[in-house]
C-alpha cells in the first residue's frame, strides 16, 4: 500500500508522457497515488477514462502519504489536486484540517460504506491483510485462522508479521485472542498487546513493506505470514507454493482527498466523482487485486463472476473480514503504535 | 605564527619593547587578513552546518501543537524502547567497527607490503563495491544468507549442518551486511598511512636486533595508529547513522537510531520528535569522538614525538 514499486514509477512516467493532451483542454489536474502496479491499474481504471470523459488532462505523481500532504498544505505549496491516502491518514488529516470539503451533490456516495464517506474524504479502494502459508511446508493443513497462527505447538514454523502497520497487526492480534470479527472494534488495545506479547518471541521477521513481506514468503525465509492480499495474489500467480483466504482478513480502505488550497478544485471534484462511480470502480479489479470501494461496481456486470470471488471487497468476502475503523485509529494510533513498538523492540 | 613569536625573544636591550609592539601589530594585521581570506569558507560552514544544526536543535524543543516543550526529550525516559534502540545502535557500531578492524588491518598491511602493481590491482577489488548501490549489495547478502540461501544450502548439502543457521533477519545479518559496506572506509585511510611509514625505521629496528614480531609491535603498529584511528572514527560514525542495511537485514528485530528517527517523525507528524533524536545522537557521538581523540590522539602524538 505504502510501498512504491520503482519499476512501476518508470511505467507511470511512460504513461504520463504518452497521455495525449486534448488541444482544447482548459483543465489539468494532478493526482498522486502510491505508484507501482497499483497506480498503473488506477490509470487504466480511473484516470484515463475520466480524462477522456471530462476532456481534461490528468497528470500523475507519487506520494509517501500524509506527511507529503501536510508539508504541501502548511508550506502553501500544494502541487496536487487529488491525492490518495490510507483511511487512518485521511481521518488524521481531516482532524488537522488539511483537506477541502467534498461536494456530495457531485459525488454520488451510494454504494460506499458510510464509514468511508466523510465531509472531506472518501474511500477509493480496499486492501486486505490476510494469512498466507507455504503449502510445501503444511500441505493444505496450514494455519487457517489467526488463532492457528498464534498456536506454535500445533503449527511449528517460522513466522512474520508487520511492524510498520501496527494498527493492522493489533487487529490481527485481537482476532487471534479469539474475538469474533464483529467484536474486534473498538480494539481493546491492552488486550491486543497482550496477544502480541504471546507471539512476539516466535516472530522471526517483522516486515515494514509489502515487498519485504512477499520476499520473506517467496524465498521460504518464513513459513507463514500476515500479508496484503495484492502481494499474496501476485505470489500465487507467480506459482509460489502458497495458500491464503479472506477468512479473518483485515479490510483496510484507501481514500482520496483534495488537499486544502488545491489549484483546480472544481475539476478535481468532478474527477473524484468519476473515480468513485460504479462504472469506473468496476474497472479496478480487472487490473489489480485491490477491491472497489463502491459495492455497486459488482452490479455493473463488468466484472466476470469467476473474478468476483477473488476480490476482497466482494459482498461474500466482506462478510468474512473485519473493517479497520479509521476514526478509531485517528485518536489512538500514536499511543497504540508507541506501545506496540515498545513491546516488540524489547 | 610561530616565526614572529620566536623572533620576539631574539632582540635584546632598549629596542626590544618597540620592536615587539610593531611585531605584535603586524601579527594582528596578518591574522585579520587571514580571517578575511577565510571568511567565504567560514560563511559556507556557518550556512550549511551551523545553521541547520541550530535549527534542528530549535525544532526539537517544540511539540506537535507548536508549543515550547521538552516532551520530545521526555519520551526517551518514559519509553524503554528508545533506550534499547540507542544501546542497539552503539552495540552494532562497536561490533561492526571491531569486525572492520580485524578484517581491514591485515588486508591493509598486506596491500602495503605488496609491490606497487599488485597493490593497485588489489585496491581495485577493495574499491569495486563502492560502484554498486548499497541497496543492491544488501539484497545480495539477503540472497546469500537467508534460510534457503546459498550458504545454508551449501552447508546442508555438504552435511556440515542439519538445521539452517539463522544468518539473516537478525543481528548477525546486520553486522555482516554493514561490515561489507564499511570495510573500504577503514582500509583506504589505513593503507594510505601504512604506505607513508618509512621502511628505514623498520630496518633500523631489525638492525638493532628486533625480530619481525617485535619490529611490527614496537615500530610498525604504533606508526600505523593515526591511520587506524581515522579509519575507525569514519566507520564508527557512519555506523551510527546507518539505515538501509539494518532495515532490510534486521528483520525488524534490530532497530537502529536512524530507523527510529524515521518512525518517530512520521508517527508524531512533528519534525521536533525526530529532531530530538538527532540532537541526542549528535551530542553523544561528539562526546565519544572527543574521548576517542583524547585516547588515540594522545597515543599517536606520543609516538610521533618519541620518534
Amino acid at each position: 500500500m505504502k510501498t512504491i514499486n520503482s519499476l512501476g514509477i518508470a511505467a507511470v512516467a511512460g504513461l504520463m508522457a504518452s497521455a495525449a493532451a486534448p488541444a482544447f483542454a482548459a483543465d489539468t489536474i494532478t493526482v498522486a497515488s502510491w505508484g507501482g502496479t497499483y497506480q498503473e491499474a488506477q490509470t487504466k481504471a480511473f484516470f484515463d477514462p475520466t480524462a477522456k470523459a471530462l476532456g481534461i488532462t490528468i497528470k500523475q505523481d507519487t506520494t509517501n502519504g500524509l506527511d507529503d500532504v501536510r508539508l504541501q498544505v502548511t508550506g502553501n505549496a500544494v502541487k496536487w489536486d487529488i491525492t490518495e491516502l490510507g483511511a487512518d491518514e485521511c481521518a488524521r488529516g481531516s482532524k488537522e484540517g488539511l483537506f477541502e470539503k467534498l461536494d456530495y451533490g457531485l459525488i454520488d456516495k451510494s454504494g460506499i460504506n458510510p464509514k468511508l464517506v466523510h465531509d472531506d474524504w472518501v474511500g477509493i479502494s480496499y486492501t486486505s491483510v490476510v494469512l498466507i502459508y507455504r503449502t510445501d511446508v503444511f500441505g493444505d493443513k496450514g494455519p487457517k485462522t489467526w488463532a492457528d497462527f498464534w498456536n506454535v505447538e500445533k503449527f511449528p514454523g517460522r513466522r512474520a508479521l508487520s511492524s510498520s502497520q501496527a494498527t493492522e497487526t493489533l487487529s490481527v492480534a485481537a482476532l487471534a485472542s479469539g474475538l469474533p470479527i464483529d467484536k474486534v472494534y473498538p480494539v481493546d488495545i491492552d488486550g491486543a498487546l497482550k496477544s502480541v506479547d504471546k507471539i512476539r518471541g516466535h516472530v522471526d521477521a517483522w516486515w515494514t513493506s509489502g515487498a519485504q513481506a512477499m520476499q520473506l514468503v517467496k524465498d521460504g525465509e518464513v513459513d507463514m505470514a500476515s500479508i496484503w492480499n495484492g502481494r499474496a495474489g501476485t505470489l500465487k500467480k507467480e506459482g509460489a507454493p502458497v495458500s491464503f483466504s479472506f477468512d479473518q482478513g483485515v479490510l483496510t480502505a484507501d481514500c482520496m482527498v483534495i488537499p486544502k488550497g488545491a489549484k483546480n478544485k472544481e475539476a478535481a471534484m468532478k474527477a473524484l466523482a468519476m473515480f468513485v462511480s460504479p462504472q469506473l470502480q468496476a474497472n479496478l479489479p480487472l487490473y489489480v487485486d485491490n477491491g472497489p470501494v463502491n459495492e455497486k461496481a459488482f452490479e455493473t456486470g463488468k466484472i466476470p463472476p469467476e473474478r468476483i470471488k477473488d476480490i476482497n471487497s466482494a459482498p461474500e468476502n466482506v462478510k468474512k473480514q473485519v473493517l479497520q475503523d479509521a476514526e478509531f485509529w485517528r485518536d489512538t494510533l500514536v499511543e497504540a503504535t508507541e506501545k506496540f513498538n515498545n513491546l516488540i523492540q524489547q | 605564527m610561530s616565526a614572529p613569536s620566536a623572533l620576539l625573544r631574539e632582540p635584546a636591550g632598549a629596542g626590544r619593547d618597540l620592536n615587539a609592539q610593531a611585531l605584535r601589530a603586524d601579527a594582528r594585521r596578518e591574522s585579520l587578513r587571514l580571517l578575511a581570506l577565510l571568511s567565504p569558507s567560514l560563511f559556507l560552514v556557518f550556512a550549511i552546518i551551523i545553521v541547520p544544526i541550530g535549527w534542528l536543535f530549535w525544532l526539537s524543543l517544540f511539540d506537535e501543537a507548536g508549543a515550547f516543550s521538552t516532551s520530545n526529550y521526555a519520551r526517551f525516559f518514559e519509553q524503554a524502547s528508545y533506550i534499547k534502540t540507542f544501546v542497539t545502535t552503539f552495540k552494532v557500531a562497536f561490533i561492526v567497527t571491531g569486525a572492520c578492524v580485524l578484517l581491514g588491518y591485515p588486508l591493509a598491511y598486506m596491500l602495503s607490503q605488496l609491490p606497487r602493481r599488485a597493490a593497485s590491482i588489489c585496491l581495485i577489488f577493495v574499491i569495486l563495491p563502492f560502484w554498486t548501490s548499497v541497496l543492491v549489495r544488501t539484497y545480495a547478502w539477503l540472497v546469500i544468507l537467508q534460510r534457503k540461501g546459498l550458504i545454508n544450502s551449501w552447508l546442508i548439502d555438504l552435511g556440515v549442518i542439519s538445521q539452517p543457521l539463522s544468518l539473516a533477519n537478525n543481528l548477525s545479518g546486520v553486522v555482516i551486511g554493514m561490515t561489507h559496506i564499511l570495510l573500504p572506509f577503514l582500509v583506504l585511510p589505513l593503507y594510505a598511512s601504512m604506505k607513508t611509514i618509512d621502511t628505514d625505521c623498520l630496518r633500523a629496528g631489525m638492525n638493532l636486533g628486533a625480530g619481525p614480531v617485535a619490529t611490527f609491535r614496537q615500530i610498525f603498529f604504533p606508526l600505523s595508529l593515526p591511520g587506524l584511528a581515522s579509519g575507525v572514527v569514519i566507520v564508527f560514525v557512519l555506523c551510527l547513522g546507518f539505515f538501509v542495511t539494518p532495515a532490510l537485514m534486521g528483520g525488524g528485530k534490530v532497530i537502529m537510531w536512524a530507523m527510529r528517527m524515521e518512525q518517530t517523525t512520521s508517527l508524531y507528524s512533528n519534525w521536533g520528535a525526530g529532531a530530538a533524536l538527532g540532537v541526542v545522537l549528535l551530542v553523544v557521538t561528539l562526546a565519544l569522538l572527543g574521548l576517542f581523540q583524547w585516547l588515540l590522539g594522545a597515543r599517536a602524538t606520543g609516538v610521533w614525538s618519541s620518534r
